[in-house]
Protein backbone atom coordinates (compact mmCIF):
# COMPACT_ATOMS: atom_id res chain seq x y z
CA UNK A 1 0.00 0.00 0.00
CA UNK A 2 1.12 3.31 -0.86
CA UNK A 3 1.88 5.85 2.18
CA UNK A 4 1.33 9.52 2.68
CA UNK A 5 4.17 12.03 2.86
CA UNK A 6 4.05 15.15 4.61
CA UNK A 7 6.21 17.97 4.51
CA UNK A 8 6.87 20.34 6.51
CA UNK A 9 9.04 24.20 6.24
CA UNK A 10 11.49 22.19 3.76
CA UNK A 11 14.26 24.29 3.23
CA UNK A 12 17.16 22.43 0.76
CA UNK A 13 21.06 23.66 0.85
CA UNK A 14 23.38 23.09 -1.88
CA UNK A 15 26.36 23.49 0.44
CA UNK A 16 25.94 27.05 1.25
CA UNK A 17 23.11 27.82 -1.23
CA UNK A 18 19.50 27.54 -0.36
CA UNK A 19 17.95 26.03 -3.58
CA UNK A 20 14.77 25.50 -2.59
CA UNK A 21 12.66 27.76 0.41
CA UNK A 22 9.78 26.89 2.96
CA UNK A 23 8.38 24.00 0.98
CA UNK A 24 5.34 22.80 2.77
CA UNK A 25 3.20 19.48 0.54
CA UNK A 26 0.66 16.83 1.54
CA UNK A 27 1.51 14.08 -0.64
CA UNK A 28 -1.82 11.68 -0.38
CA UNK A 29 -1.42 8.26 0.02
CA UNK A 30 -2.39 6.16 -3.15
CA UNK A 31 -2.35 9.37 -5.66
CA UNK A 32 -0.41 10.52 -8.51
CA UNK A 33 1.21 14.50 -7.59
CA UNK A 34 2.98 15.81 -9.96
CA UNK A 35 5.89 18.52 -9.46
CA UNK A 36 5.90 21.18 -12.73
CA UNK A 37 8.02 24.33 -13.09
CA UNK A 38 9.92 26.13 -15.10
CA UNK A 39 13.76 25.06 -15.28
CA UNK A 40 15.96 25.36 -11.72
CA UNK A 41 12.92 26.06 -9.58
CA UNK A 42 13.94 23.04 -7.44
CA UNK A 43 11.47 20.05 -8.49
CA UNK A 44 13.95 17.64 -8.56
CA UNK A 45 15.93 18.83 -5.70
CA UNK A 46 12.76 18.83 -4.06
CA UNK A 47 11.60 14.97 -5.02
CA UNK A 48 14.85 13.88 -4.68
CA UNK A 49 15.18 15.36 -0.63
CA UNK A 50 11.56 12.94 -0.64
CA UNK A 51 14.16 9.93 -0.68
CA UNK A 52 16.85 11.96 0.80
CA UNK A 53 19.29 11.08 -2.56
CA UNK A 54 19.57 14.68 -2.46
CA UNK A 55 22.59 14.55 0.32
CA UNK A 56 24.27 12.57 -1.77
CA UNK A 57 25.73 15.75 -3.28
CA UNK A 58 28.69 16.86 -1.32
CA UNK A 59 27.46 19.67 1.01
CA UNK A 60 23.93 18.98 0.05
CA UNK A 61 21.71 18.92 3.34
CA UNK A 62 18.36 20.09 4.25
CA UNK A 63 16.53 21.65 6.97
CA UNK A 64 12.36 20.90 7.88
CA UNK A 65 10.66 18.19 7.86
CA UNK A 66 9.87 15.01 5.56
CA UNK A 67 7.01 13.15 7.46
CA UNK A 68 6.22 9.02 5.77
CA UNK A 69 3.26 8.55 7.22
CA UNK A 70 4.47 10.25 10.34
CA UNK A 71 7.77 9.62 11.09
CA UNK A 72 10.28 12.03 10.00
CA UNK A 73 12.96 10.87 7.62
CA UNK A 74 15.26 13.25 8.50
CA UNK A 75 14.50 12.41 12.27
CA UNK A 76 18.42 11.39 14.49
CA UNK A 77 18.92 7.40 14.01
CA UNK A 78 17.05 7.11 10.64
CA UNK A 79 19.12 5.12 8.18
CA UNK A 80 18.85 6.56 4.93
CA UNK A 81 19.76 3.32 3.43
CA UNK A 82 16.18 2.18 4.64
CA UNK A 83 14.79 5.22 3.29
CA UNK A 84 15.42 4.75 0.37
CA UNK A 85 13.61 1.08 0.48
CA UNK A 86 10.51 2.26 1.60
CA UNK A 87 11.10 5.40 -1.21
CA UNK A 88 11.93 4.00 -4.65
CA UNK A 89 13.23 6.41 -7.32
CA UNK A 90 13.17 6.07 -11.24
CA UNK A 91 15.11 8.74 -12.74
CA UNK A 92 15.56 11.21 -15.95
CA UNK A 93 17.35 8.41 -18.19
CA UNK A 94 16.55 4.88 -18.15
CA UNK A 95 19.30 3.56 -16.07
CA UNK A 96 20.07 -0.72 -15.98
CA UNK A 97 23.28 -1.81 -14.88
CA UNK A 98 24.78 -2.23 -18.02
CA UNK A 99 26.56 -6.02 -16.35
CA UNK A 100 23.58 -7.46 -15.39
CA UNK A 101 21.03 -9.27 -17.49
CA UNK A 102 17.46 -7.93 -17.49
CA UNK A 103 16.15 -10.93 -14.94
CA UNK A 104 19.61 -9.73 -12.77
CA UNK A 105 18.40 -6.47 -13.34
CA UNK A 106 14.51 -6.61 -11.71
CA UNK A 107 16.19 -8.88 -8.79
CA UNK A 108 19.40 -6.00 -8.16
CA UNK A 109 17.72 -4.19 -4.88
CA UNK A 110 17.93 -7.73 -3.43
CA UNK A 111 21.09 -9.33 -4.63
CA UNK A 112 22.82 -6.00 -4.28
CA UNK A 113 21.93 -6.06 -0.48
CA UNK A 114 23.80 -9.88 -0.05
CA UNK A 115 19.96 -10.62 0.61
CA UNK A 116 19.53 -14.87 0.35
CA UNK A 117 16.48 -15.54 -2.12
CA UNK A 118 15.71 -19.28 -3.11
CA UNK A 119 15.30 -19.81 -6.93
CA UNK A 120 11.78 -20.14 -7.13
CA UNK A 121 11.26 -17.26 -4.63
CA UNK A 122 13.66 -15.24 -7.59
CA UNK A 123 11.40 -16.36 -10.34
CA UNK A 124 8.27 -15.26 -8.90
CA UNK A 125 9.91 -11.66 -7.91
CA UNK A 126 11.05 -11.00 -11.53
CA UNK A 127 7.93 -12.53 -12.59
CA UNK A 128 5.78 -10.28 -10.23
CA UNK A 129 7.92 -6.80 -10.77
CA UNK A 130 7.58 -7.20 -14.67
CA UNK A 131 4.10 -7.88 -15.00
CA UNK A 132 3.58 -4.54 -12.78
CA UNK A 133 5.74 -2.94 -14.92
CA UNK A 134 3.62 -3.75 -18.48
CA UNK A 135 6.87 -5.26 -19.29
CA UNK A 136 6.46 -9.32 -18.64
CA UNK A 137 5.12 -10.19 -22.23
CA UNK A 138 7.68 -8.50 -23.80
CA UNK A 139 10.91 -9.80 -22.13
CA UNK A 140 9.55 -13.40 -20.75
CA UNK A 141 11.39 -15.36 -23.20
CA UNK A 142 14.61 -13.08 -23.08
CA UNK A 143 15.15 -12.63 -19.25
CA UNK A 144 18.74 -13.66 -19.38
CA UNK A 145 19.94 -11.08 -22.06
CA UNK A 146 21.45 -7.65 -21.18
CA UNK A 147 19.14 -5.12 -20.07
CA UNK A 148 20.80 -2.81 -21.93
CA UNK A 149 19.63 -4.51 -25.13
CA UNK A 150 16.14 -3.19 -24.54
CA UNK A 151 14.62 0.11 -26.17
CA UNK A 152 14.62 3.48 -24.10
CA UNK A 153 10.93 2.90 -23.30
CA UNK A 154 11.08 -1.40 -22.16
CA UNK A 155 14.23 0.14 -20.07
CA UNK A 156 12.65 2.34 -18.12
CA UNK A 157 9.73 -0.12 -17.60
CA UNK A 158 13.05 -2.25 -16.15
CA UNK A 159 14.02 0.57 -14.14
CA UNK A 160 10.32 0.65 -13.03
CA UNK A 161 9.86 -3.09 -12.43
CA UNK A 162 13.54 -2.92 -10.53
CA UNK A 163 12.51 -0.05 -8.10
CA UNK A 164 8.94 -1.78 -7.52
CA UNK A 165 10.98 -5.38 -7.02
CA UNK A 166 11.82 -3.92 -3.33
CA UNK A 167 8.48 -3.22 -2.28
CA UNK A 168 8.36 0.48 -1.89
CA UNK A 169 5.24 2.39 -0.24
CA UNK A 170 6.24 4.93 -2.49
CA UNK A 171 7.78 6.01 -6.18
CA UNK A 172 9.87 9.05 -6.83
CA UNK A 173 9.57 9.44 -10.78
CA UNK A 174 12.26 12.36 -11.95
CA UNK A 175 11.06 12.68 -15.75
CA UNK A 176 10.84 9.74 -16.04
CA UNK A 177 9.65 9.97 -19.75
CA UNK A 178 11.35 12.82 -21.25
CA UNK A 179 14.12 10.69 -22.72
CA UNK A 180 11.16 8.77 -24.40
CA UNK A 181 9.34 8.66 -27.79
CA UNK A 182 5.59 8.93 -27.57
CA UNK A 183 4.31 5.49 -27.78
CA UNK A 184 7.15 4.69 -25.09
CA UNK A 185 5.87 7.97 -22.78
CA UNK A 186 2.00 6.26 -23.75
CA UNK A 187 3.20 3.06 -21.82
CA UNK A 188 4.67 4.44 -19.36
CA UNK A 189 1.70 6.63 -18.43
CA UNK A 190 -0.41 3.47 -18.25
CA UNK A 191 1.58 1.88 -15.94
CA UNK A 192 1.78 4.77 -13.54
CA UNK A 193 -2.15 4.85 -13.84
CA UNK A 194 -1.84 1.15 -12.55
CA UNK A 195 0.78 1.77 -10.17
CA UNK A 196 -1.05 4.33 -7.97
CA UNK A 197 -3.24 1.15 -6.45
CA UNK A 198 0.12 -0.02 -4.51
CA UNK A 199 2.02 2.74 -4.63
CA UNK A 200 1.89 6.53 -4.04
CA UNK A 201 3.21 8.59 -6.99
CA UNK A 202 5.85 11.94 -6.92
CA UNK A 203 6.32 12.52 -10.57
CA UNK A 204 8.31 15.93 -11.98
CA UNK A 205 7.48 16.57 -15.63
CA UNK A 206 8.08 19.00 -17.77
CA UNK A 207 5.57 18.43 -19.88
CA UNK A 208 2.24 19.97 -19.03
CA UNK A 209 -0.26 17.41 -20.63
CA UNK A 210 1.18 15.03 -18.92
CA UNK A 211 0.64 16.17 -15.68
CA UNK A 212 -3.01 16.78 -16.82
CA UNK A 213 -3.10 13.41 -17.81
CA UNK A 214 -1.67 11.40 -14.82
CA UNK A 215 -2.09 13.21 -11.49
CA UNK A 216 -4.64 13.56 -8.83
CA UNK A 217 -2.46 16.56 -7.57
CA UNK A 218 -0.55 18.83 -8.90
CA UNK A 219 2.37 21.51 -7.39
CA UNK A 220 3.74 24.29 -9.04
CA UNK A 221 7.07 25.52 -8.43
CA UNK A 222 8.68 28.84 -9.23
CA UNK A 223 11.15 30.77 -8.40
CA UNK A 224 11.52 34.70 -8.19
CA UNK A 225 14.68 35.24 -10.25
CA UNK A 226 18.17 32.96 -11.52
CA UNK A 227 20.12 32.51 -8.64
CA UNK A 228 17.10 32.94 -6.08
CA UNK A 229 15.65 29.74 -4.09
CA UNK A 230 12.97 28.27 -5.62
CA UNK A 231 9.45 27.67 -3.97
CA UNK A 232 6.48 25.90 -3.75
CA UNK A 233 3.93 28.67 -5.69
CA UNK A 234 0.99 26.87 -5.74
CA UNK A 235 -0.66 23.44 -4.85
CA UNK A 236 -4.28 22.26 -6.02
CA UNK A 237 -6.06 18.66 -7.30
CA UNK A 238 -4.57 18.71 -11.26
CA UNK A 239 -8.59 19.63 -12.29
CA UNK A 240 -8.17 23.41 -10.70
CA UNK A 241 -5.12 23.58 -11.39
CA UNK A 242 -5.37 23.37 -15.20
CA UNK A 243 -8.32 24.73 -15.72
CA UNK A 244 -9.23 26.97 -13.04
CA UNK A 245 -5.85 27.82 -11.24
CA UNK A 246 -6.24 30.46 -8.60
CA UNK A 247 -3.23 31.61 -8.40
CA UNK A 248 -1.72 34.16 -11.07
CA UNK A 249 1.83 32.87 -12.17
CA UNK A 250 0.36 29.14 -12.16
CA UNK A 251 -1.96 30.73 -14.69
CA UNK A 252 0.31 32.63 -16.87
CA UNK A 253 2.88 29.31 -16.70
CA UNK A 254 -0.16 26.79 -17.99
CA UNK A 255 -1.03 28.97 -20.91
CA UNK A 256 2.65 29.76 -21.95
CA UNK A 257 2.73 33.42 -21.05
CA UNK A 258 5.54 32.63 -18.90
CA UNK A 259 8.45 35.14 -18.06
CA UNK B 1 0.98 39.05 -23.60
CA UNK B 2 3.99 39.86 -26.40
CA UNK B 3 2.99 39.95 -29.86
CA UNK B 4 4.66 38.09 -33.01
CA UNK B 5 7.16 40.45 -34.42
CA UNK B 6 7.56 38.16 -37.60
CA UNK B 7 5.36 37.00 -40.20
CA UNK B 8 6.12 33.22 -41.56
CA UNK B 9 5.12 33.46 -45.48
CA UNK B 10 6.82 37.00 -46.55
CA UNK B 11 9.52 35.48 -44.89
CA UNK B 12 9.79 32.74 -46.67
CA UNK B 13 9.50 35.02 -49.47
CA UNK B 14 12.36 37.33 -48.82
CA UNK B 15 14.54 33.65 -48.15
CA UNK B 16 13.88 32.59 -51.45
CA UNK B 17 14.86 35.99 -53.44
CA UNK B 18 17.92 35.60 -51.87
CA UNK B 19 19.00 32.47 -51.98
CA UNK B 20 21.94 32.48 -54.03
CA UNK B 21 21.78 28.49 -54.95
CA UNK B 22 25.50 29.01 -56.02
CA UNK B 23 26.78 29.69 -52.94
CA UNK B 24 28.16 26.82 -51.21
CA UNK B 25 29.50 25.16 -54.85
CA UNK B 26 32.97 25.10 -54.26
CA UNK B 27 35.49 26.64 -57.04
CA UNK B 28 37.21 23.45 -59.09
CA UNK B 29 40.30 25.11 -57.91
CA UNK B 30 39.91 24.69 -54.16
CA UNK B 31 38.46 21.33 -54.30
CA UNK B 32 41.50 20.11 -56.31
CA UNK B 33 44.20 21.86 -53.64
CA UNK B 34 41.93 20.42 -51.11
CA UNK B 35 41.93 16.49 -52.55
CA UNK B 36 46.01 17.09 -53.48
CA UNK B 37 46.43 18.08 -49.67
CA UNK B 38 43.89 14.89 -48.67
CA UNK B 39 46.42 12.48 -50.37
CA UNK B 40 49.79 14.51 -49.25
CA UNK B 41 48.28 14.20 -45.56
CA UNK B 42 47.33 10.23 -46.13
CA UNK B 43 50.43 9.75 -47.34
CA UNK B 44 52.27 11.25 -44.52
CA UNK B 45 50.31 9.51 -41.46
CA UNK B 46 50.73 6.34 -43.23
CA UNK B 47 54.36 6.75 -43.82
CA UNK B 48 54.51 7.57 -40.28
CA UNK B 49 52.83 4.36 -38.56
CA UNK B 50 55.67 2.60 -41.16
CA UNK B 51 58.42 4.58 -39.42
CA UNK B 52 56.60 3.28 -35.93
CA UNK B 53 56.33 -0.55 -36.80
CA UNK B 54 59.69 -0.63 -38.03
CA UNK B 55 61.69 -1.06 -35.26
CA UNK B 56 58.91 -2.84 -33.55
CA UNK B 57 58.67 -5.35 -36.42
CA UNK B 58 62.35 -5.73 -36.75
CA UNK B 59 62.86 -6.28 -33.00
CA UNK B 60 60.38 -9.21 -33.20
CA UNK B 61 62.08 -10.69 -35.68
CA UNK B 62 65.57 -10.19 -34.66
CA UNK B 63 64.72 -11.73 -31.25
CA UNK B 64 62.73 -14.55 -33.05
CA UNK B 65 65.16 -15.66 -35.36
CA UNK B 66 68.26 -15.27 -32.94
CA UNK B 67 66.52 -17.14 -29.93
CA UNK B 68 64.40 -19.80 -31.81
CA UNK B 69 67.53 -21.94 -32.47
CA UNK B 70 68.56 -22.76 -28.81
CA UNK B 71 64.59 -22.65 -27.78
CA UNK B 72 63.99 -26.10 -27.18
CA UNK B 73 61.93 -28.21 -24.23
CA UNK B 74 65.16 -28.56 -22.54
CA UNK B 75 65.51 -24.97 -22.66
CA UNK B 76 63.10 -24.43 -20.81
CA UNK B 77 62.96 -27.45 -17.92
CA UNK B 78 66.24 -26.51 -16.80
CA UNK B 79 68.51 -24.66 -14.74
CA UNK B 80 72.27 -23.32 -15.08
CA UNK B 81 73.52 -25.93 -12.54
CA UNK B 82 76.61 -27.50 -13.56
CA UNK B 83 77.23 -25.01 -17.02
CA UNK B 84 81.01 -24.67 -17.62
CA UNK B 85 81.86 -22.77 -20.12
CA UNK B 86 80.33 -23.57 -23.61
CA UNK B 87 80.68 -27.28 -22.53
CA UNK B 88 77.16 -29.25 -22.63
CA UNK B 89 75.62 -29.76 -19.15
CA UNK B 90 75.24 -33.67 -17.72
CA UNK B 91 71.49 -33.35 -18.05
CA UNK B 92 72.42 -32.67 -21.94
CA UNK B 93 71.96 -29.39 -23.29
CA UNK B 94 73.27 -26.06 -22.24
CA UNK B 95 71.45 -24.70 -19.31
CA UNK B 96 68.23 -22.86 -19.49
CA UNK B 97 66.01 -20.68 -18.17
CA UNK B 98 63.67 -22.70 -15.69
CA UNK B 99 64.54 -20.82 -12.97
CA UNK B 100 64.45 -17.32 -14.39
CA UNK B 101 60.39 -18.37 -15.95
CA UNK B 102 59.66 -19.29 -11.92
CA UNK B 103 61.39 -16.20 -10.60
CA UNK B 104 60.12 -13.74 -13.18
CA UNK B 105 56.53 -15.23 -12.57
CA UNK B 106 56.80 -15.27 -8.93
CA UNK B 107 58.10 -11.68 -8.64
CA UNK B 108 55.81 -10.41 -11.07
CA UNK B 109 52.58 -12.40 -9.36
CA UNK B 110 53.78 -10.70 -5.65
CA UNK B 111 54.13 -7.50 -7.57
CA UNK B 112 50.58 -7.79 -9.00
CA UNK B 113 49.55 -8.86 -5.18
CA UNK B 114 50.62 -5.68 -3.58
CA UNK B 115 50.52 -3.55 -6.18
CA UNK B 116 46.30 -4.00 -7.86
CA UNK B 117 44.70 -4.05 -4.32
CA UNK B 118 46.57 -0.87 -3.45
CA UNK B 119 45.92 0.77 -6.82
CA UNK B 120 42.47 0.09 -7.32
CA UNK B 121 41.47 1.22 -3.74
CA UNK B 122 43.93 4.30 -4.07
CA UNK B 123 41.55 5.12 -7.23
CA UNK B 124 37.93 4.04 -5.18
CA UNK B 125 39.43 6.49 -2.53
CA UNK B 126 39.67 9.29 -5.12
CA UNK B 127 36.95 8.99 -7.25
CA UNK B 128 34.42 7.72 -4.80
CA UNK B 129 35.40 9.51 -1.66
CA UNK B 130 37.97 12.45 -1.97
CA UNK B 131 36.79 13.75 -5.43
CA UNK B 132 38.60 16.76 -5.88
CA UNK B 133 39.66 17.66 -2.02
CA UNK B 134 43.07 18.79 -1.72
CA UNK B 135 43.65 15.67 -0.13
CA UNK B 136 42.85 13.91 -3.11
CA UNK B 137 44.38 16.94 -5.50
CA UNK B 138 47.81 15.87 -3.10
CA UNK B 139 47.76 11.87 -3.65
CA UNK B 140 46.94 12.96 -7.41
CA UNK B 141 50.05 14.96 -7.95
CA UNK B 142 52.14 12.55 -5.64
CA UNK B 143 50.64 9.53 -8.08
CA UNK B 144 51.80 11.54 -11.18
CA UNK B 145 55.28 12.22 -9.57
CA UNK B 146 55.51 8.06 -8.39
CA UNK B 147 55.35 7.53 -12.37
CA UNK B 148 58.35 9.36 -13.11
CA UNK B 149 60.60 7.85 -10.79
CA UNK B 150 63.33 5.86 -12.61
CA UNK B 151 63.27 2.39 -11.81
CA UNK B 152 66.67 1.57 -9.80
CA UNK B 153 65.24 4.17 -7.76
CA UNK B 154 62.62 1.79 -6.69
CA UNK B 155 64.90 -0.52 -6.46
CA UNK B 156 67.20 1.47 -3.96
CA UNK B 157 64.04 1.58 -2.31
CA UNK B 158 63.45 -2.04 -1.64
CA UNK B 159 66.51 -2.60 -0.87
CA UNK B 160 66.62 0.00 1.44
CA UNK B 161 63.34 -1.54 3.13
CA UNK B 162 64.62 -4.62 3.49
CA UNK B 163 67.90 -4.09 4.64
CA UNK B 164 66.20 -1.61 7.69
CA UNK B 165 63.76 -4.45 8.26
CA UNK B 166 66.15 -7.68 8.08
CA UNK B 167 69.79 -6.12 8.16
CA UNK B 168 71.81 -5.39 5.61
CA UNK B 169 72.66 -7.84 2.73
CA UNK B 170 69.01 -9.21 2.11
CA UNK B 171 68.03 -10.67 -0.86
CA UNK B 172 65.01 -12.34 -1.90
CA UNK B 173 62.47 -12.24 -4.27
CA UNK B 174 59.87 -10.60 -2.23
CA UNK B 175 61.85 -7.63 -2.29
CA UNK B 176 62.17 -7.76 -5.90
CA UNK B 177 58.25 -7.85 -5.67
CA UNK B 178 58.09 -4.75 -4.01
CA UNK B 179 60.51 -2.54 -5.56
CA UNK B 180 58.17 -3.55 -8.94
CA UNK B 181 55.21 -2.51 -7.00
CA UNK B 182 56.12 0.31 -6.42
CA UNK B 183 56.54 0.66 -9.99
CA UNK B 184 53.07 -0.44 -10.96
CA UNK B 185 51.22 1.36 -8.11
CA UNK B 186 50.90 4.62 -10.00
CA UNK B 187 50.29 3.27 -13.21
CA UNK B 188 47.49 1.02 -11.99
CA UNK B 189 46.09 3.77 -9.66
CA UNK B 190 46.06 6.16 -12.58
CA UNK B 191 44.55 3.78 -14.91
CA UNK B 192 41.34 2.83 -12.66
CA UNK B 193 40.94 6.24 -11.75
CA UNK B 194 39.96 7.01 -15.60
CA UNK B 195 38.18 3.92 -15.80
CA UNK B 196 35.74 4.80 -12.38
CA UNK B 197 35.61 8.59 -13.40
CA UNK B 198 33.88 6.76 -16.82
CA UNK B 199 31.12 4.82 -14.89
CA UNK B 200 27.92 7.02 -15.11
CA UNK B 201 26.84 8.24 -12.42
CA UNK B 202 23.71 7.27 -12.96
CA UNK B 203 24.58 3.80 -11.80
CA UNK B 204 25.71 5.07 -8.36
CA UNK B 205 22.31 6.70 -8.00
CA UNK B 206 20.04 3.70 -9.32
CA UNK B 207 21.88 1.48 -6.63
CA UNK B 208 21.34 3.67 -3.74
CA UNK B 209 17.96 4.54 -4.67
CA UNK B 210 17.67 0.54 -4.28
CA UNK B 211 18.29 1.33 -0.38
CA UNK B 212 22.05 -0.59 -1.48
CA UNK B 213 24.92 0.82 0.84
CA UNK B 214 28.08 2.74 -0.20
CA UNK B 215 30.60 0.07 0.23
CA UNK B 216 28.19 -2.37 -2.20
CA UNK B 217 27.40 0.32 -4.51
CA UNK B 218 30.84 0.99 -4.82
CA UNK B 219 32.34 -3.18 -4.88
CA UNK B 220 29.31 -4.50 -6.71
CA UNK B 221 28.44 -1.70 -9.54
CA UNK B 222 30.88 0.76 -9.91
CA UNK B 223 34.30 -1.74 -9.73
CA UNK B 224 32.12 -4.65 -11.41
CA UNK B 225 31.12 -2.23 -14.29
CA UNK B 226 34.63 -0.57 -14.40
CA UNK B 227 36.17 -4.06 -14.11
CA UNK B 228 37.43 -4.75 -17.78
CA UNK B 229 39.16 -1.30 -17.62
CA UNK B 230 40.73 -2.18 -14.22
CA UNK B 231 42.09 -5.22 -15.79
CA UNK B 232 43.57 -4.21 -18.75
CA UNK B 233 45.21 -1.26 -17.06
CA UNK B 234 46.66 -3.80 -14.48
CA UNK B 235 47.66 -6.07 -17.31
CA UNK B 236 49.94 -2.60 -19.09
CA UNK B 237 51.18 -2.29 -15.56
CA UNK B 238 52.44 -5.44 -15.44
CA UNK B 239 53.90 -5.69 -19.02
CA UNK B 240 55.56 -2.10 -17.78
CA UNK B 241 57.36 -4.22 -15.24
CA UNK B 242 58.20 -7.33 -16.23
CA UNK B 243 61.20 -6.41 -18.02
CA UNK B 244 63.05 -4.49 -15.63
CA UNK B 245 66.34 -5.48 -14.82
CA UNK B 246 68.36 -2.98 -12.55
CA UNK B 247 65.64 -2.66 -9.28
CA UNK B 248 65.46 -6.82 -9.77
CA UNK B 249 69.39 -7.19 -10.11
CA UNK B 250 69.54 -4.96 -6.84
CA UNK B 251 67.08 -6.62 -4.76
CA UNK B 252 66.16 -10.07 -5.80
CA UNK B 253 69.91 -11.05 -6.97
CA UNK B 254 71.11 -13.66 -9.01
CA UNK B 255 71.09 -17.47 -8.71
CA UNK B 256 71.63 -20.17 -11.15
CA UNK B 257 69.88 -22.85 -9.39
CA UNK B 258 65.82 -22.82 -9.32
CA UNK B 259 64.08 -21.25 -5.88
CA UNK B 260 60.65 -21.67 -5.73
CA UNK B 261 60.52 -19.99 -2.44
CA UNK B 262 59.49 -16.29 -3.03
CA UNK B 263 60.41 -15.25 0.63
CA UNK B 264 64.21 -16.26 1.03
CA UNK B 265 66.99 -16.33 -1.52
CA UNK B 266 67.89 -15.29 -4.58
CA UNK B 267 65.95 -15.44 -7.42
CA UNK B 268 66.86 -14.97 -11.12
CA UNK B 269 64.30 -13.32 -13.84
CA UNK B 270 64.09 -13.70 -17.28
CA UNK B 271 65.63 -10.11 -18.05
CA UNK B 272 68.07 -10.43 -15.08
CA UNK B 273 69.34 -13.78 -16.96
CA UNK B 274 69.92 -12.49 -20.24
CA UNK B 275 71.52 -9.35 -18.94
CA UNK B 276 74.26 -11.92 -17.63
CA UNK B 277 74.50 -14.28 -20.71
CA UNK B 278 74.34 -11.31 -22.89
CA UNK B 279 77.51 -9.77 -20.01
CA UNK B 280 79.58 -13.38 -20.41
CA UNK B 281 80.09 -11.93 -24.17
CA UNK B 282 81.22 -15.64 -25.16
CA UNK B 283 81.93 -18.87 -23.40
CA UNK B 284 85.64 -20.54 -22.48
CA UNK B 285 86.49 -23.30 -24.95
CA UNK B 286 89.84 -25.34 -24.28
CA UNK B 287 91.46 -26.43 -27.37
CA UNK B 288 90.51 -30.00 -26.54
CA UNK B 289 86.79 -29.19 -26.04
CA UNK B 290 85.71 -30.73 -28.96
CA UNK B 291 82.27 -29.64 -31.00
CA UNK B 292 79.98 -30.33 -28.67
CA UNK B 293 81.37 -26.84 -26.60
CA UNK B 294 80.04 -23.80 -28.35
CA UNK B 295 81.56 -20.35 -27.64
CA UNK B 296 78.76 -18.16 -28.48
CA UNK B 297 76.31 -20.09 -26.49
CA UNK B 298 75.89 -16.78 -23.78
CA UNK B 299 74.34 -14.87 -26.71
CA UNK B 300 72.30 -17.67 -27.87
CA UNK B 301 70.94 -18.31 -24.38
CA UNK B 302 70.42 -14.80 -23.99
CA UNK B 303 68.68 -14.31 -27.25
CA UNK B 304 65.97 -17.43 -25.97
CA UNK B 305 65.78 -15.99 -23.30
CA UNK B 306 64.51 -12.32 -24.40
CA UNK B 307 62.04 -14.35 -26.83
CA UNK B 308 60.52 -16.60 -23.99
CA UNK B 309 60.07 -13.34 -21.76
CA UNK B 310 58.05 -11.98 -24.95
CA UNK B 311 55.92 -14.80 -25.28
CA UNK B 312 55.28 -14.79 -21.36
CA UNK B 313 53.90 -11.08 -22.16
CA UNK B 314 52.33 -11.97 -24.71
CA UNK B 315 50.36 -14.94 -22.70
CA UNK B 316 49.47 -12.33 -19.96
CA UNK B 317 47.90 -10.27 -22.57
CA UNK B 318 45.51 -12.92 -23.58
CA UNK B 319 44.68 -13.71 -20.17
CA UNK B 320 43.76 -10.18 -19.60
CA UNK B 321 42.31 -9.81 -22.62
CA UNK B 322 39.97 -12.97 -22.15
CA UNK B 323 39.09 -11.84 -18.46
CA UNK B 324 37.96 -8.61 -20.28
CA UNK B 325 35.86 -10.25 -22.35
CA UNK B 326 34.15 -12.67 -20.15
CA UNK B 327 33.07 -9.40 -17.58
CA UNK B 328 33.01 -7.44 -21.02
CA UNK B 329 30.12 -4.59 -20.35
CA UNK B 330 27.07 -5.16 -22.74
CA UNK B 331 26.70 -1.90 -24.67
CA UNK B 332 24.81 -3.30 -27.68
CA UNK B 333 20.99 -2.40 -28.47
Amino acid sequence: MGQQIDVNHLNVYYGGFLAVEDVNLHIAANQVTAFIGPSGCGKSTVLRSLDRMHEITPGAHVTGEVLLEGRDLYAKGVDPVAVRRDVGMVFQRPNPFPTMSIRQNVLAGVRLNNKKIAKSDADDLVEWALRGANLWNEVKDRLDHPGIGLSGGQQQRLCIARAVAVHPSVLLMDEPCSALDPISTLAVEDLINELKRDYTIVIVTHNMQQAARVADYTAFFNLKAVGQPGHLEYFADTSTMFNDPQNEEAERYISGRFG
Amino acid sequence: MTTLECNPPMDAQRMLADLDLDHFRPSRSTANARRRKDRLMRALFTAAFAVALIPLASVLWTTLTHGIGRLDLGFLTHNMTGVIGGNPTAAGGYGGVLHAIVGTLEITFGAMAISIPIGVMCAVHLIEYARDNALAKTIRLLVDVMSGIPSIVAGLFALSLFSMIFGPGTFNGLEGSVALALLMIPTVCKSSEEMLKVVPDALREASLALGVTKQRTITKVVLRTALPGIVSGSILAIARVIGETAPLLMTAGYVVTTNVNLFSGQMTTLPVYVYQEYSKLSANCPANAGDMCVPTIPMERAWSAALVLIVIVLILNLIGRIVARICAVHTER
